[in-house]
């Protein structure tokens, strides 16, 4: 992986610094950031949510949106200064000279051309072959990323790709000139874990092929252990700590670098703990759920998004429902919770079967069972502040509104947020903390089982970890149950007793976390926690 | 990013300063109508028939008695006082147009709700409307206005009402997307009550949209009086409106243009200043506009 020093540097930068927008809560997106990449080399950006990473990738695309400005520094692409390029040199230089692989795959295709038209635009506009060579080109390009069935791609349409195959176009279209630099930003974060793995090797392999620099953003250690060979590490704008990826990994100097690897959850759980033996307080029968759609000809097709699942949950003890996307498994997580009605099968919340109960008969039994959601930005009314979304609940249970604001100031000290917080509205609050507001609202409603569908995933990973240690602490005091779902096995291993493994539908495997990672039995599960990323590396020595 | 509050962007933005100073003119102008060098809008001097504009005489009121007064914009064929009639008009026409938008805004939001969020009533509801929306708005207002008889309420009925399945169908889109968020979903979740659920967490989230929707009912509503007016199917013509005085000044527009030109000078910036403000309030309030 890493060797030819004396190769010629691909793109160099030095203390760059752009400007935001004054007003803002720092005067630098990006504050004199300098890195250099050889031909051949990845370079992995890492740094969580607003470090300025993007930022940095897209100035050198010559990209940044209108409100951000390069105020200093030099960015140089095979000695070509970048910021005293025309526009029109910019534009030929993307595509050509780099190219870019964007997160999200469905929004970066055009969804009203063929996949085939939109490889063959950038060809038509960088290059003077004609039709039948561009197309020949594509094929073989098509065929270099993996693609099944080329010719038939080249007529699809992005939505009638899978998402990895969309990102599969989309790699293409950035190394199909075969630049000599790509810039890959988070392309793996919208991917479920077996694609990413995919798609990493891929990008690996394009790399080695053509000798291209890569530089890589992303949030995740795991990927930077699998792919970098120097990493820089930002924080606000500024490169906390730069060098050789086991330099960076192993031997961490900075205290940030530090604090970010011990936040990222290891795929080794902790000794098992010991769970009282009670009747289970959240119960899943054979829970099924159907869905029916019509189409134009009036034939009904029918979906089975969920078959046959069951579930016990004891109070105090937390399970894990994972899964890749598809897998049904916030499905089950919303039928067990009734905010959709399964099509068959029987829930119990204590002891009351709940599955085939109205809303209005379900209401009075709704504090037993309560949820957190995964994004924080959209799971607390705007329109309200804090305190008032977090009384609702054990006001609509009867309690009274002086009790109510009470119990919900002794709640804020329990998800450690200040107590004036309950006067303000949910915008003036991060991402994690609004999960804490979230969680002390479900807690308002003095549950039984706590339903967390992807509660973390949305965060970084030093959020991700409080919230964890939140949650546990919770649990510890309140002997809830716990029913979490995550599609990321290591969070699972961390958190849970028992987890439990979805797929199409249907569940797979289930059992005693350490046992099951350790004695996977189910070929699925298998491939599951070797494409966990980082596996390796944080396996015990 | 410190995000300066609405208000505040409210007020930076230059369209909705331009319409809402304008329209405050123009609501100063209504209320201060009977200070503001006027006589009885209805009141008939045959001296000051087809008066030519900037006249200074005295006016013969009908109880007999005489007034000094100046008749900025002329006399009418009947020797009414044309910028009395045109200052009253502003009164009637702001009325109608504040009326119509919260009619209909009132009747659509209770429609789009209910069909937003109670699957079965959606296709019941949504079809009839959708048998609404065939019918022209202007024909099915005049079809309003003959059965009900002219009123300022029948008016305000008879063009909100063709407005309706728009606003119905604005409504039911907001809430078919907010219905789906988490928050509405935790509600469900804490045991809030369905209509607690549309009118604490649904309904003041889809507020922007239905604002910036009122503003253009509004526009079109002051535009829709006049026309019914000047078609002789509004208010009746003693009534001073914009649209009675052109339908009135139309008789002889080619001699006395004045009687049409002056109302109109008031009715185009009225609406030009309502829609200002209703395109200011989106580009400020909707998230889809706010990036530009």
């Amino acid at each position: 992986m890493s060797s030819a020093s004396t190769s010629p540097m691909v793109l160099r930068i030095d203390a760059l610094q752009v400007a935001l927008p004054s007003g803002g809560d720092r005067g630098f997106a990006v504050d004199g950031v300098s890195l250099q990449i050889a031909a051949g080399q990845t370079l992995c950006v890492v740094g969580e949510s607003g470090s300025g990473k993007s930022v940095m990738a897209t100035s050198v695309m010559g990209l940044l949106a209108r409100e951000l400005r390069v105020q200093g520094g030099r960015i140089e692409l095979n000695g070509e200064s970048l910021l005293d390029a025309s526009p029109k040199r910019l534009r030929d230089l993307r595509g050509k000279a780099m190219g870019m692989v964007f997160q999200e795959p469905m929004t970066a295709l055009n969804p009203v051309m063929t996949c085939g038209d939109q490889v063959d635009e950038l060809l038509a506009e960088h290059t003077d072959w004609p039709a039948a060579q561009r197309r020949a080109e594509i094929l073989r390009v098509f065929e270099r990323v993996h693609l099944p069935d080329p010719e038939r791609m080249l007529r699809s349409y992005p939505h009638q790709l899978s998402g990895g195959q969309r990102q599969r176009i989309v790699i293409a279209m950035a190394v199909i000139l075969k630049p000599a630099l790509i810039i890959c930003d988070e392309p793996t974060t919208a991917l479920d874990v077996t694609t990413q793995k995919e798609i990493l090797g891929l990008i690996e392999e394009l790399q080695r092929e053509q000798g291209s620099a890569v530089l890589f953003i992303t949030h995740d250690m795991g990927v930077v252990s699998e792919i970098a060979d120097q990493v820089i590490v930002m924080h606000q704008g500024r490169c906390v700590e730069t060098g050789a990826r086991d330099d960076v990994l192993l031997r961490p100097q900075a205290d940030y670098t530090r604090m970010l690897l011990a936040a990222v959850p290891g795929m080794v759980p902790p000794a098992p703990r010991l769970i009282a033996d009670t009747p289970p307080r959240l119960r899943g029968d054979a829970v099924c759920k159907t869905y029916l759609s019509r189409d134009w000809m009036g034939r009904t097709r029918e979906t089975h998004a969920l078959q046959d699942a069951s579930l016990a949950l004891r109070g105090g003890e937390t399970v894990g429902v994972v899964g890749e996307s598809g897998s049904g498994k916030s499905t089950f997580a919303r039928c067990l919770i009734r905010l959709i009605d399964p099509t068959a099968g029987k829930i119990f919340w204590d002891t009351d079967e709940v599955a085939t109960r109205s809303e209005s008969k379900l209401r009075p039994l709704r504090n037993r069972v309560q949820v957190v959601f995964q994004d924080p930005n959209r799971s607390l009314n705007p329109r309200r502040t804090v305190g008032q979304s977090i009384v609702e609940g054990a006001i609509n249970f009867g309690m009274a509104s002086d009790a109510a604001h009470a119990m919900a100031r002794k709640l804020m000290e329990q998800v450690r947020l200040p107590v004036e917080a309950l006067a303000r509205y949910p915008s003036q609050f991060s991402g994690g903390q609004r999960q804490r507001l979230a969680i002390a609202r479900a807690l308002a409603c003095q549950p039984e089982v706590l339903v967390a569908d992807e509660a973390v995933s949305a965060l970084d990973v030093s959020v991700q970890a409080q919230i964890l240690k939140l949650l546990r602490e919770i649990q510890g005091e309140l002997g809830l149950g716990l029913l979490f779902i995550t599609h990321d096995l290591r969070v699972a291993a961390q958190l849970c007793d028992r987890v439990i493994v979805m797929r199409q539908g249907r569940i797979v495997e289930e059992g005693p976390t350490g046992a099951l990672y350790a004695n996977p039995a189910h070929d699925y599960t298998r491939r599951l926690l070797q494409s966990a990323p980082g596996f390796a590396a944080h396996a015990p020595a | 990013m410190a995000q300066a509050s609405t208000w505040q962007r409210l007020s930076r933005n230059g369209a909705v300063r331009f319409g809402a100073s304008v329209l405050l003119v123009l609501v100063l102008v209504a209320l201060a109508a009977p200070w503001l060098g006027t006589v009885d809008p209805a009141a008939m001097d045959a001296s000051h028939i087809y008066a030519p504009a900037g006249t200074r005489a005295p006016f013969a009121m009908a109880d007999g008695s005489s007034v000094p007064h100046a008749l900025l914009m002329g006399g009418d064929s009947l020797g009414r006082d044309i910028w009395s009639r045109v200052v009253y008009g502003t009164r009637v026409s702001l009325l109608v147009g504040l009326f119509t938008a919260i009619v209909a805004l009132a009747l659509g939001v209770v429609a789009g709700t209910i069909a937003g969020y109670f699957r079965r009533a959606d296709a019941i509801l949504m079809r009839f409307m959708d048998g609404l929306m065939a019918i022209p708005a202007i024909l099915l207002a005049i079809a309003l206005v003959a059965a009900l008889g002219a009123k300022v309420w029948t008016v305000v009925v008879a063009i909100a009402i063709p407005e309706v399945p728009r606003v119905t169908r604005l409504v039911r889109s907001l809430v078919l997307t907010l219905r789906e968020e988490p928050f509405v979903e935790a509600a469900r979740a804490l045991a809030t009550p369905t209509p607690v659920i549309l009118v604490r967490h649904i309904l003041p989230n889809a507020m922007a949209p239905m604002i910036v929707q009122g503003t253009f009912i509004m526009a079109s509503a002051v535009l829709t009086e006049a026309i019914l007016s000047f078609l002789g199917l509004g208010l009746p013509p003693d009534v001073p409106t914009w649209g009675n005085i052109m339908a009135e000044g139309r008789i002889a527009f080619s001699q006395y243009p004045g009687a049409v030109l002056w109302p109109a000078l008031f009715l185009v910036p009225t609406v030009l200043a309502v829609n200002l403000l209703g395109d200011g309030l989106r580009d400020v309030l909707d998230p889809k506009f706010a990036k530009r």
